[in-house]
Formats: structure tokens, sequence, C-alpha cells
């Protein structure tokens, strides 16, 4: 690796802390992100010529809030203030900075960074797309290609989100316990969102776009690293690895969804699965069982079957019960009554999954598992009709070819036999 | 003389590597190691888990445990145990029984790859290493 590639990885690295700093002291994302730039450039500059400082974050906010500083003191016609070359780190001179610098104001910083792209007063899509741009410090380029629109389409909707925000109240105060933990919550819930988006995309060519849940699990080991004590966010860090883990068995060579009883489970990514079993063990031990701890065990169950038959289909039954506790929703439900037609058939699950028709009306997956277990039951017309719906709803093409491949598999079960 | 060769990185940016750059760190170092290896004289490697896996149990009157990392300077790293545990329960349960009555720290971190490598250190190891070389 080059000496700026290792650079590039150093200030990507740093720029959550480091823009959440500036934030906190600036109280504007766009200011803050202005010093932050600067401090970058500085750094390319400077770093290959005198070596990364021994701590990168520091460096740059420092960095970051002299040059936004300087800028009001030139134009005060003042003395401007020492150049970064001369700031080798954090001696005595910048003891109260390095103060302002400890660990719980940073963790402080990154959580009020991501719970400002989270606003509940933003669309869940502007959310991940200012996420992206201010925590990911993706290029609006980046995040277009990601969303399959327009650069200018996704420069409107980080601006009409920056100002939406603007305008929301966040309070810059060290937060209470409580305040903490909503933020928590949001932003958790903002992480889960962005790997959604690339673990099942909503919509364009691409089913999967794994740079997304590359980010997602990211932020998380990010979140947990600043709350190393939260059951649910190693849980939710456990449940994105899990899930992940099985991305180079999810499509096949031509990019068509490959079920999960149909994978190779070779291929699955047996490190991010080791990380995320010891994650869910560790959140086990604190006993507080959350929806992220039932997911991911969930998660856990598949991946400790080695063949499709190995899988313990009445204990997922069992988690999705829980689950249902914790969070009732149909879609819940629905998971629930594919395990149910493992472990008590077809018919069962069919009776399940016709009270959920009203709520889930237009839901891909309801129509996809309503018409599988219809096939299962040798009801094919019925069948065909919930399939033809599914396809109707289909959010990609992938999605909408994989049910075309269950009707095929109808239209010859249906002709006589040659 | 056997050296113990601790790696220390910031977490945040290797855990940030691509599939390929991780690989290409790896090629690299191997280009040391595989030689150390074909001369009997590469012990035990391991890679851990990050640090979000870490448990730690600090030994007192009552042991105290907690998530995350040892992030404490005070103390020096001493040395380490690899030990096959069937949970975290069980691992944190050896961690009491072998810190009893001291206030030693154990950080507990599950291990992503381990390597035995040869038995290195004793006469007879060094000799079997000398035939293969």
């Amino acid at each position: 690796m080059t000496d700026m590639a290792w650079i590039d990885a150093g200030l990507r690295s740093a720029r959550p802390q480091a823009v959440g700093a500036l934030l906190r002291y600036f109280r504007d994302l766009d200011q803050a992100e202005e010093a932050f730039q600067e401090a970058c450039l500085r750094a390319l500059k400077n770093w290959p010529v005198n070596g990364p400082p021994r701590d990168p974050t520091a460096w740059l906010i420092l960095v970051g809030r002299n040059v936004a500083l300087d800028d009001v003191r030139r134009r005060r016609r003042n003395e401007e203030l020492p150049a970064e070359e001369t700031i080798s780190d954090l001696d005595d001179a910048e003891s109260d900075l390095a103060e302002r610098l400890d660990s719980s104001h940073y963790r402080d910083d990154v959580l009020r960074l991501l719970f400002i792209c989270c606003h509940p007063d933003l669309p869940a899509t502007q959310q991940i797309a200012l996420a992206l741009r201010i925590v990911s410090g993706l290029t609006v380029k980046e995040i277009a290609r990601a969303f399959l629109v327009s650069e200018s389409a996704m420069e409107q909707r980080i601006t009409r989100a920056k100002s939406r925000v603007a305008k929301a109240e966040v309070a810059f105060e060290t937060p209470g316990a409580v305040e903490r933990a909503e933020r928590l919550g949001a932003v958790a819930a903002m992480i889960y969102l962005l790997f959604n988006e690339g673990y099942s995309a909503s919509g364009g060519e691409v089913h999967v776009r794994a740079p997304l849940c590359e980010e997602a699990i990211r932020l998380s080991r990010l979140l947990l690293r600043l709350f190393p004590g939260e059951p649910e966010i190693m849980a939710l860090a456990a449940l994105l690895l899990l899930q992940h883990a099985r991305a180079p068995a999810r499509l096949d060579g031509d990019g068509a969804i490959v079920l999960l009883e149909d994978q190779d489970r070779r291929l699955w990514d047996r490190d991010m699965i080791a990380e995320g079993l010891a994650l869910i063990d560790k959140a086990a031990r604190h006993r507080r069982p959350g929806p992220y701890q039932v997911q991911a065990a969930i998660a856990g169950v598949h991946a400790h079957a080695a063949r499709p038959e190995d899988t313990d289909w009445s204990e997922i039954d069992q988690l999705y019960g829980v689950l249902e506790q914790l969070q009732p929703s149909p879609v819940v439900t629905l998971n629930r009554a594919v395990a149910v037609s493992k472990v008590k058939g077809p018919a069962a699950a069919l009776t399940m999954v016709e009270a959920l028709a009203e709520p889930l009306a237009g839901y891909f997956h309801f129509f996809g598992v309503k018409g599988a277990l219809l096939m299962q039951l040798g009801r094919a017309n019925e069948a065909r009709t919930a399939f033809d719906q599914a396809i109707a709803l289909a959010h990609t093409p992938q999605e909408a070819a994989h049910i075309r491949l269950h009707l095929d598999r109808l239209m010859k079960d249906s002709q006589p036999a040659p | 003389m056997l050296y113990a060769f601790l790696c220390y990185h910031d977490e945040a940016v290797v855990n940030g590597w691509t599939k390929e750059q991780d690989d290409a760190v790896l090629a690299k170092r191997a280009l040391v190691t595989d030689k150390l290896r074909a001369n009997g004289k590469l012990g035990p490697a391991l890679r851990l888990m990050p640090t979000t896996a870490a448990t730690t149990v600090r030994m007192g009157r009552e042991p105290v445990i907690l998530d995350g990392p040892f992030a404490e300077t005070k103390e020096a790293l001493l040395g380490f145990y690899v030990i096959d545990c069937a949970s975290l329960d069980e691992a944190i349960e050896l961690a009491r029984q072998i810190g009893r009555e001291e206030k030693v720290v154990f950080e507990i971190r599950p291990v992503k790859l381990f390597l035995p490598g040869a038995q290195v250190g004793s006469e007879a190891a060094s000799k079997a290493g000398s035939k293969v070389a």
C-alpha cells in the first residue's frame, strides 16, 4: 500500500470523531465539514513529509479548529495562529484541548453526529444519504451511484436533509442517560436501515450493494467501541456480520437470487460468522434480551447449520415467537410462518399467513411466501395468482426473476409428463 | 532465546481495509514468515478478533467483568494463554480459577486465526528444524 493509501485510510477512520468534535465546537454542520476538509488537505501535504502524528484524530480536530479561527482572525486583521507544521502533537500547550478530547466526549460527539443524521424529521432515505455523506465521508457522486440516482438528485436530497437538520434543535450539551439511550436506539435503527438498503436494494438493477453493508458494519463496530457494554449494540453488529457472511453465496454467477436453503454454505465467510457468534455470546451474558439479540440469534441458528436440513427450525420458530412479543409486526409473523411450515407443515403456516393479508397487501415477500406454501399444498392455481402478485410488487429484476422461476416450475408440473 | 512479537495498530484503520488490502499486508508479511516457518523458527501465531469482541476480567476480592478490551496503561502485558473454551462463560470461569487470589487482569479475546507453528524453543525442536532446512 502506498503512503497515500495509508493516509486515506487514517483520515477515513478519524472522520466520525473529528467531524463530531468540530460540530460540537462550531455547532454548524457545514462549518464542521469544511473545517475537516481543510484539515485533511493539510494532512495530505504535511503527513507525508513529517510522518503521521501520534494521534491523527486530535491533530485533525486541532488543525480544523485553528484553520477556522485563523480565517476569523485574518478577517479581523489579527495575528495568525501558528501553522500546523509546528503542531507536533498534544503537548502541554494544548493540554486543555487534550482534556476536552477525552474519550467520553468523543463518544457523545460521534453519537450526536450520527443522531443528527437520523433525526426523526428526516425520511429514511435522507437519513441514510446524510449519514453516508457526513459520517462516512462518501462523495455525493459515490452515494448517488449507490442509490442509482443522478448526482444532482442526490445533491438535492442531501441539501434538503441538511437544511431540515439545521432547523431541528439538537442539544449540544452532554446528554443524560435517557437521552443517550434514545439516541443510541435511533442510530442503531439507522445503521440497520443502511445495511438493509445494501442487503436487499429497494430499487434499481443491482440487488445487493456490498459497500453499503460494509459501511453499516463499520459504523456498528464504531458504535460498539464507543458503547462496549450495550448488549443490543453487540447484537446489532453480530446480526450484520452474520447476514453479510452469506453475501458470497446469495447470488449465483448470473446475479440471480439463491435462497438460503440452496446456498453453497462453504462460501459463507467463516471469520464474520465467528465474530458474530462471539458477540451474541457476549450479549447473552447481560440477560437483557432485545430485538437485535433475537434477530442475531436467529441468524446464528442458520450459521450453525452446516447443511440446510441441519437447521433447528423449532428453535427459530421459538425465537420468532419472542420477537413477536418484543416487537410485534406482521413481517415478523410472516417470517415465523416460514419456520412453522418447516416444523408443523405448510397448512399450519398458510393459516398464519392468510391472517396477514390486510397489513401486508403491498409486500412482495408476503405473496412470495404465500405462493410457495400454496405450491407445497398442491394448490397450483392459487399459487400462480400469488406469484403474479409478487412479481407486480418486486423491487429489483432479481426478485421478479426469482418468482418467475417458481412459476416456471408450476407450469412444468401442471403439464402432463411426456 | 524465544521472542514474542505483539502487533499493535489502529483498529479502526485495519477493520476498514478491504479484503484486497488485508490480503496484501498478509502476503507482504509472508515473505518473511514463510522463510522462518521453513526453518522451523516460527512458533504459534494468531490473529485476534476486534476488541469489540473482548471481555475483561479484573481479579480482586470480587472479580469484575467488563465488556470491551483492557484499557488501563498502568499494568503491563506479562503473558498469555490460548485455551479452547466452549463458551465465553467457560472462558470467564477459567480466568477466575487461574487468577485466583491475585490482582491480575485478563482480557479474554476470541481468536480469529490460529497457526500452531513449529515446536520452537527446545533443543530437539531446533535440531528437527535444522533437519527440515
